[in-house]
């Protein structure tokens, strides 16, 4: 994208939502370009949790992603990665003191975890890929779309292992006493870390059987 | 002696970095196609972790954590760093790896040759960090402790990534359904390594 000619299309014109809507799909984080993965699966067991670590991946990726955008043309090519880790960790420093002051609960749960945004590969790539060549705006939708295509399977997961490994959602009971009483039982095989990366690998066969083109050549 | 052993122990088995806290999946499943270069990519990882969480160990004892800075004078005992911590850890990975690379490149030129396209991924490896962290949240008391730990960690994820490159390796001749192939069954894999893992529950020495 040619940054030097004047904006004339509108704000929301097409071009510009495609990086917003890709990353639910086509191009989601998680699913397509297998990354980030490594600070969110294990926040997946209670839906809660996995919502604020949804908001702050979105807060700190879209915010990171304008900051870079701005400073893009000052920030030599030999010290990059340090000035994106540095903006990253400020932003990511500021939602640890956000939740530990207004949720402190979900932050005790969340742990390590926040801290581990930090190192979500989703984050430098998007700073590597998109804002260090775009203007701020699309850079910020780009940061947008990821975030939130993170936080749907962040959230997709979360909810099948809640429902069906607690029989409840954000703490409240869903599955009706009768059931219990018929005999059903809670799975506890669910709140067990390895099925989410098991439930990961299900959702990557669904979408990819609606996806063609997206399927490994080899 | 038997606590250092046993956090050893502890680390690689049942919190290990990948099966239990999924740390450092990017790179697990990026590189995880052949043994010799997940060897490599794993003894990268053992050799930063067992340098930069000591290094974080002493930090966040000295400077970072509540009280650490009345050595320098008693009026400083209220000072807690804490905050600083995100920061500040990230920043000695990224030095550290940097100083890493350019000594090995100097004095071993043969490990530099088999480690060398690794190094530099590693500074934004999770389980880098995470380690750090989690010496940080369990609050570990000696350098001893912190050391085992990280020994132990980087271990666990060195066999981590090698059984699923071997696993991977013989994976290319079997069926697998297409939408499947790839990374939806190497994520299926890692999920039955786990669940086998989580046969050491328990364990201690």
């Amino acid at each position: 994208m040619d940054d030097n000619k004047p904006i004339k299309e509108s704000l929301f014109s097409k071009k510009n939502l495609k990086p917003l809507i890709d990353p639910f799909s086509t191009n989601n984080p998680v699913i397509v370009q297998i990354l980030g993965i490594c600070s969110a699966l294990a926040v997946t067991a209670k839906l809660k949790p996995a919502l604020v670590m949804a908001i702050s991946v979105i807060f700190v990726i879209s915010f990171s992603s304008l900051i870079y955008s701005l400073i893009r043309k000052t920030v030599p090519p030999t010290i990059r990665i340090i000035v994106q880790l540095v903006i990253i960790s400020v932003l990511v420093i500021l939602v640890d003191q956000i939740l530990k002051a207004f949720v402190y609960d979900v932050s005790k749960q969340l742990s390590v975890f926040v801290g581990l945004i930090i190192t979500n590969c989703t984050i430098m790539g998007r700073l590597e890929a998109f804002a260090s060549n775009n203007n701020p705006w699309n850079s910020f939708l780009d940061g947008l779309g990821n975030g939130a295509g993170y936080g749907l399977i962040l959230i997709i997961v979360a909810f099948v292992r809640e429902l069906f490994g607690s029989g409840t959602l954000l703490g409240y009971h869903i599955i009706p006493q009768a059931l219990y009483n018929a005999g059903y039982v809670d799975n506890g095989m669910m709140i067990l870390p390895p099925m989410a990366l098991i439930l990961i690998g299900v959702i990557i066969w669904v979408h990819r059987s609606f996806n063609k083109e997206l399927i490994d050549k080899n | 002696m038997q606590d250092l052993i046993n956090i050893f122990v502890r680390s690689i088995f049942i919190d290990n970095m990948i099966f239990a806290y999924f740390l450092g999946m990017c790179s697990y499943l990026a590189v995880s196609k052949t043994v010799k270069t997940s060897n490599g990519l794993g003894i990268a990882v053992i050799f930063v972790l067992i340098i930069t969480v000591p290094v974080n160990f002493l930090i966040n004892k000295y400077l970072l954590s509540p009280g650490a800075l009345s050595f320098i004078s008693p009026s400083l005992a209220n000072v807690d760093l804490g905050f600083l911590s995100f920061i500040i850890f990230i920043a000695v990975i990224a030095a550290i790896v940097q100083l890493v690379e350019m000594i090995i490149e100097k004095f071993l030129p043969s490990l530099y040759n088999s480690l060398g396209i690794f190094l530099p991924l590693i500074a934004v490896n999770c389980a880098i960090m995470g380690a750090s962290l989690f010496m940080q949240e369990r609050e570990l008391q000696t350098f001893g402790e912190s050391f085992f730990f990280a020994f132990g960690s980087g271990i666990g994820w060195w066999l981590a990534i090698i059984s699923i490159a071997a696993i991977r390796e013989k994976l290319s001749y079997s069926n697998i359904p297409k939408p499947l192939r790839g990374a939806g069954i190497a994520f299926i894999i890692t999920g039955l390594m786990a669940i086998a893992f989580m046969s050491f529950l328990g364990i201690t020495i």
